[in-house]
């Protein structure tokens, strides 16, 4: 069941394509899986960790600088694409070394704080960042002979990058690693007694969550072919946590599920409601009072409560029709 | 050698002495009970001996050496285990993921994070082993949060029996359980072999005093009586802090 329902996705995933069409829709996909990566990176941390950042879109906008420098100062793709992870990577170590002095609140707090200052550096720092004009750069690259100019390439290159994601995170999560990451999320201080070092725990857990907001980063850097202040925003940090938290923390699909609201709501219902923030607000609203654990868990908590309500109406019925030989009383 | 030794252990919370100069020496094998009433800087005592807080002034040693500087994921590797008075499980995990856990603490493969947990076979077999130990095997696929609180003070005790330790300390095993369960839980610890040396923490004397070989009173953060059962029982300091006479 579970595996058919996953081979069913991938075909319809790779075949996207050619059973939409119009590329314009190919885009808003290739967006999608795009955000899915960088939701699924930051849920590492937000849902298996449990420490929630408000600053991964200041490690997206790194990597996304970085590329953006590095292919105009005449690097390569390669050389831009490893520079950019390289770049993401240190950021990564220094938020986590600033943010890891607090838990709860105050991790959020300083998340905040260290990705304003990215914000801040993109905004002010004109004569590198070219400030609120942003940069463009000219081509998209073309891996191993396939183009990524046009809509379809773009989309293919995505999807092979975001099954990475999936596969690299699925198995993280299952792993010793991924079970240690979870256990100082609910017990921090019964782990430190175990023998574990939380600190260090935590630590990879960062980097590797901010590893993949760097691919996403690259991603929207290719995508647009530009990068401005406004993929650096508070907002643009607020939105991925908001996918996370609407799709379900601590799930392989929930992260996806709520890119994937949070994408469309923002092409698709905004071409037909001026207000579509507010659509999005409510939704959003309507998600924490139907379901606070998200729309994954909660469409299955829905689905098993229904089931069993389902059950109930029929199972007088069934006794009345054919009542237990043992049970007449 | 003692097994765990601490030497003039000092600890204030403001002006509050909850800790006040304790020495005290436990030898290889036995089974010491610290009994005192209620705030008497017992599960404190604990807090001092695995790390969680830090000594105002004062050492502690484990098997002759100074382990008053060393963190507490360290002293869970030179053979310190601790269970909590209050249940300190992971509530939505199973009972084999819990004490997988506690085993894997003490196992490189931690940091694993490439291979599936549950093809770890080896690992799984043993802590399915010490769930059979305690009696739990039967329940070993159920969540924590779906158990009986009896059942979940032998987890805790099993967690800390997992990690094979050299030094136990208990904190009120028999907390909250019934007359059946108690008498469960004592058959569970007099089974544990006397490599092990434990130390247990009860505010009530009289669950716990045929298990211990020897006792000590603490009594405001101060070590009041000390000696073996008989000399206790017998001290009148004891029933002055007892009956409050």
């Amino acid at each position: 069941m579970n595996r058919a329902a996953g081979i069913f996705a991938f075909a319809a995933l790779v075949t996207l394509p050619l059973w939409v069409g119009n590329a314009y829709y190919v885009n808003i996909a290739a967006q999608i899986l795009l955000y899915s990566i960088f939701a699924l990176g930051l849920n590492v941390l937000v849902g298996y960790g449990g420490l929630v950042s408000l600053g991964h879109a200041g490690l997206f906008g790194i990597a996304a600088y970085a590329g953006a420098l590095a292919i105009n100062t005449g690097g390569n793709h390669f050389v831009a694409i490893a520079s950019a992870l390289a770049a993401t990577i240190v950021a990564a170590a220094a938020f986590a070394m600033l943010a890891l002095r607090g838990t709860g609140l105050g991790f959020v707090m300083i998340t905040v704080a260290l990705g304003q200052i990215v914000w801040g550096v993109a905004y002010r720092w004109i004569s590198i960042t070219n400030g609120d004009n942003g940069i463009s750069i000219r081509t998209r690259p073309s891996p191993f002979g396939l183009s990524l100019a046009t809509a379809n390439g773009f989309y293919w290159a995505t999807l092979v990058v975001f099954l990475v994601a999936v596969a690299v995170i699925a198995i993280l999560a299952a792993s010793p690693f991924g079970a240690s990451l979870r256990g100082t999320r609910d017990q921090p201080r019964r782990m430190t007694a175990l023998g574990y070092n939380i600190w260090l725990i935590r630590f990879l857990a960062f980097l590797f969550s901010g590893l993949w907001s760097g691919v996403a980063g690259m991603l929207f850097l290719y995508y647009n072919q530009f990068i401005s202040p406004q993929a650096v925003a508070l907002s643009a940090s607020a939105e991925a946590l908001l996918m996370v938290i609407a799709g379900g923390t601590g799930t392989l699909l929930g992260p996806i599920v709520g890119a994937t609201l949070v994408v469309i709501m923002k092409n698709v219902a905004s071409a037909y409601i001026e207000r579509w923030n507010f659509v999005l607000g409510a939704i959003f609203v309507a998600i924490v009072v139907l379901m606070p654990e998200g729309m994954v868990p909660g469409s299955v908590r829905l689905a098993r409560w229904c089931g069993t309500r389902l059950r109930l109406r029929t199972a007088p019925a069934h006794s009345a029709t054919a009542p237990h030989p043992e049970g007449g009383g | 050698m003692s097994a765990l030794e601490l030497r003039g252990l000092d600890k204030a919370f403001g002006g509050l002495r909850v800790t006040a100069g304790v020495n005290l020496a436990v030898e290889p094998g036995e089974r010491r009970l610290i009994i005192g009433p209620n705030g008497a800087g017992k599960t404190t005592l604990f807090n001092l001996i695995t790390g969680e807080l830090r000594p105002d002034a004062g050492t502690v040693w484990l098997f002759g050496g100074d382990i008053t500087r060393v963190p507490t994921r360290r002293r869970a590797h030179l053979g310190l285990a601790r269970t909590y008075q209050i249940l300190t499980l992971f509530p939505n995990d199973t009972l084999l993921h819990n004490v997988s856990l506690s085993q894997l603490g003490l196992s490189r493969l931690r940091w694993n994070p490439i291979w599936r947990l549950d093809h770890q076979t080896e690992l799984l077999a043993a802590a399915r082993q010490m769930l059979a130990q305690v009696g739990l095997d039967q329940l070993a696929d159920r969540p924590v949060g779906q158990t009986a609180y009896g059942e979940r003070r032998r987890v805790e005790i099993a967690m800390a029996l997992a990690q094979r330790p050299k030094v136990l300390l208990l904190d009120e095993p028999f907390a909250g359980l019934s007359s059946d369960e108690r008498r469960d839980v004592k058959q569970l610890l007099a089974a544990i072999p006397r490599e092990v040396t434990i130390v247990m923490i009860e505010h009530d004397m009289d669950i716990a005093l045929d298990f211990a070989d020897r006792i000590t009173v603490l009594h405001f953060g101060r070590v009041e009586v000390e000696g073996s059962r008989a000399e206790v029982v017998a001290h009148p300091r004891t029933k002055e802090i007892y009956l409050g006479a």
